[in-house]
C-alpha cells in the first residue's frame, strides 16, 4: 500500500479521513495513530513490534531526562554558586549518560539489522586474508519499513528534551502519534516533535481549503511519478543493471536520467506525503526547494532532502562544532596556525561524521560511503578556495550575480550532482567506478538521436511525455524560485484558473501517466533506505 | 556590543550589523559562518556555547546574540 497506489490514495486515505472526521476531536489522535500502525503493519507485518519498542524507549528516555532534570533543580534550591555549579555539573553528566545510553540503543537497532551483514562481508574478507577459521556468518534480517526515518525522529525528541528546546512529553499516544504518523512513516519528511508533535495531538476538524490544497498536492505528486519517473525508471534499470554493454553518452544520459528519475520521485512521493498531512491539517516540513537552481553542492544540500540535511546539521554537524576535540583544535590553531587553516580545520572535524553518516545511513554498501565522501571532499575543497575565488572575482571584476555567472555556476552543480548520483545508483561501488570511466569510451553524441535511446522500452511517445513533463515541473519550479504564487500556491489564482490547472493534472496523469500493460509499477526507491 | 559589531565585521564587513535582524534566515551567515563566529566569541567572552544555543532565534541579529552572551557568562 504505498503511496502512490490507489490503494492508498483510492482507499485507505479517504477512509482514514472518514473516520478522523466522524470520531469526537479527542479521539482523532487515536484514529490517526491506529492508522499508521494498520499502514505499518501492511508492510512489516510483526515487525511493528520495533516501531512500538522504539516508542515505548523514546518516551521512558524523554521522561528520564525530565525527572533527572527536575531533581536537579530541587537540589539547587538553598545552595550556594559553589555548591549550585558541581550540582549542575553533576546532574549534566548524568543526562549525557542517559542520552547517550538511548542514542546508542536506537542507533544500535538500525546499525545492527541495517549494517550487520555488511560488516559480517567485509570482515571476512579480511579474516580470510589472514586464514582465519572463524568467520561471520551472514543472518537474514527482516528491516521494519521506515526505520531509518523514525529511528533519527525518536534520537532528534530524544535530543531536544535533553537540550530543553522541548519538555517531555508525558502522554504516551503523543510520542507514539509523533513516531508513527502514516503518511511519514515509509520516506519522512523526518519532522522534530516541536514541528509536528503539537499539530497531529490537535485533532483539528477536516476544513474544505485544506482538502482541496492537499488534494492537488498529491495529483501534483503522482504527475511526477507516473508522468516522468516511472518512464525514465525503464532506461535507468537497463543501463545500470547491464552497465558492461554500454558507454560514453549512453552511460552519461543515464546518469541524468536517474537523477531525474530520483527527484521526481522522491519529491513526488513527498509532495503526496505533505498532500496527506494537509487533508488533516497538519503541516509537514518540505523536503526540497528547486534543488537544480543550487550555484553549489552546499546550496544544492540546502535544497535536497532538506529535512536529513537539517537533522544531520542540528544533530551532528553542531554538536561536534562545539565538541571538546574542536576546541582543543582550536586551541592548537590560535598558538600555531592562522585564521584560515584553523577555520578549514574545523569545518574538516565537523563535517567528516556528517557526511560519513550521510553516505552509512542511505545504505550498508560502499557506493554510499563513497558518495558521502565524495559530497564531503567537494565541500571542502569549496572552503579551502573561497577565498581564492572571492579574490579572483574581484581582480576580474565579475559580478557574481550575473545571469551568465549564475548559470555557469549552475550547470558545474548539475555536472557534480550527476556524477554523485551514478556512483549512488550503482550496483556497488566497483561497478560505479567502472560506469563513470566507461564515460570517457567512444563517446558520441548522435547517440542520443540517432535511435539507440529507442532501444530500451521507451518509444518517442514516451520520450516526449517525460521531456513535456519535465518542462512543466520546471516551469512550476520557476514560478517557485521567483515566490510568483507568494508561497500560497495555486489558491491565489482566479476560479477558472484554478480548475483548469486542477482538470489539466488529472487529465495529464490519467492520460499520460505510466500505468497499465506494457508498464510494471515501480516500487519507492527512498522507502528502501 | 561594539566588540561584538567587531568581531562580526571580520567575518563578513559588508553587513550592517547593528540593524540586520535575520543573519541566519537570509543566510548571511550560513553554518561554516555560525561555526567560526561561535568559535569566535567563546574565545573572546570566555563562555561555552552549547549545540543546543545554535538556533536561529539567537543568531539572527547582533543584539539577540548579546543577549544570549550575557546569559551565559552569568551561568
Amino acid at each position: 500500500m504505498a503511496y502512490h497506489t490507489i490503494l492508498y490514495f483510492g482507499l485507505f486515505l479517504p477512509v482514514m479521513l472518514l473516520l478522523y472526521q466522524l470520531a469526537p476531536a479527542r479521539f482523532r489522535w487515536m484514529i490517526l495513530l491506529g492508522g499508521g500502525y494498520v499502514f505499518f503493519w501492511s508492510f512489516s507485518g510483526k515487525l511493528l513490534v520495533f516501531l512500538i519498542g522504539t516508542t515505548l524507549f523514546t518516551h521512558y528516555i524523554g521522561i528520564l531526562l525530565s525527572d533527572t532534570k527536575l531533581r536537579c533543580r530541587d537540589r539547587l534550591e538553598g545552595c550556594d554558586r559553589t555548591e549550585r555549579t558541581k550540582i549542575k555539573k553533576l546532574y549534566k553528566k548524568k543526562e549525557r549518560w542517559i542520552l547517550t545510553g538511548g542514542v546508542v540503543c536506537l542507533a544500535g537497532v538500525l546499525a545492527y539489522l541495517k549494517y550487520y551483514n555488511f560488516f559480517a562481508d567485509n570482515a571476512n574478507v579480511l579474516l580470510g586474508a589472514v586464514k582465519s577459521p572463524f568467520l561471520l556468518e551472514p543472518k537474514n534480517l527482516l528491516m521494519p519499513i521506515g526505520i531509518s526515518f523514525y529511528t533519527l525522529q525518536a534520537i532528534s525528541y530524544m535530543a531536544d528534551v535533553y537540550w530543553e528546546k522541548i519538555p517531555a512529553v508525558r502522554h504516551l499516544g503523543k510520542v507514539a502519534l509523533f513516531l508513527g504518523f502514516f503518511p511519514q512513516i515509509m520516506e519522512g519528511p523526518i519532522s522534530m516533535y516541536s514541528q509536528t508533535g503539537g499539530q497531529l495531538f490537535e485533532g483539528r476538524p477536516l476544513r474544505g481549503d485544506n482538502l482541496a490544497d492537499g488534494s492537488v498536492r498529491i495529483i501534483w505528486g503522482l504527475f511526477k511519478k507516473m508522468i516522468i519517473a516511472d518512464r525514465l525508471y525503464l532506461f535507468v534499470a537497463a543501463v545500470f543493471d547491464h552497465y558492461e554493454q554500454y558507454s560514453g553518452v549512453i552511460v552519461a544520459a543515464a546518469a541524468v536520467a536517474y537523477t531525474v528519475q530520483l527527484y521526481m520521485e522522491f519529491s513526488g512521493t513527498m509532495d503526496i506525503v505533505i498532500g496527506s498531512g494537509k487533508m488533516f491539517g497538519v503541516d509537514l516540513p518540505e523536503n526540497f526547494r528547486q534543488p537544480f537552481a543550487s550555484r553549489n553542492a552546499a546550496d544544492f544540500w540546502r535544497r535536497w532532502h532538506i529535512t536529513l540535511g537539517v537533522w544531520f546539521k542540528t544533530y551532528i554537524f553542531y554538536p561536534m562544532s562545539v565538541s571538546g576535540i574542536v576546541k582543543k583544535w582550536n586551541q592548537f590553531g590560535r598558538k600555531h596556525l592562522n585564521k584560515y587553516m584553523t577555520r578549514l580545520g574545523v569545518s574538516a572535524f565537523a563535517l567528516f561524521p556528517v557526511w560519513l553518516c550521510n553516505g552509512l545511513w542511505h545504505g550498508a554498501s560502499w557506493n554510499y560511503i563513497f558518495y558521502g565522501m565524495y559530497y564531503f571532499t567537494i565541500l571542502m575543497l569549496g572552503i579551502a578556495a573561497e577565498p581564492v575565488r572571492t579574490a579572483l572575482l574581484s581582480r576580474l571584476g565579475i559580478n557574481e550575480n550575473a545571469a551568465w555567472f549564475r548559470t555557469l555556476q549552475i550547470l558545474k552543480t548539475w555536472i557534480i550532482i550527476f556524477t554523485g548520483e551514478l556512483f549512488f545508483r550503482a550496483s556497488g561501488l566497483r561497478a560505479g567506478t567502472a560506469m563513470f570511466v566507461s564515460i570517457f569510451r567512444d563517446f558520441h553524441l548522435s547517440r542520443l538521436w540517432d535511435g539507440t535511446l529507442l532501444g530500451f522500452g521507451l518509444d518517442q511517445a514516451d520520450f516526449l511525455a517525460i521531456a513535456a513533463g519535465c518542462l512543466v515541473v520546471a516551469a512550476a519550479g520557476a514560478v517557485n524560485e521567483k515566490k510568483l504564487l507568494k508561497n500560497k500556491g495555486i489558491r491565489i489564482l482566479p476560479l477558472p484558473a484554478r480548475w483548469a490547472v486542477y482538470y489539466a493534472l488529472i487529465l495529464a496523469v490519467l492520460v499520460f501517466g505510466a500505468y497499465g500493460i506494457g508498464y510494471q509499477q515501480v516500487d519507492l526507491i527512498y522507502a528502501g533506505f | 556590543m561594539n566588540e561584538l559589531i567587531m568581531i562580526l565585521n571580520e567575518l563578513d564587513d559588508s553587513v550592517n550589523w547593528d540593524k540586520e535582524t535575520a543573519v541566519i534566515d537570509r543566510r548571511i551567515l550560513d553554518s561554516f559562518g555560525v561555526i567560526a563566529l561561535v568559535a569566535e566569541l567563546e574565545d573572546h567572552y570566555d563562555i561555552e556555547i552549547d549545540a543546543a544555543e545554535i538556533v536561529p532565534e539567537n543568531f539572527n541579529s547582533a543584539a539577540a546574540m548579546m543577549e544570549m552572551i550575557t546569559r551565559l557568562q552569568e551561568r
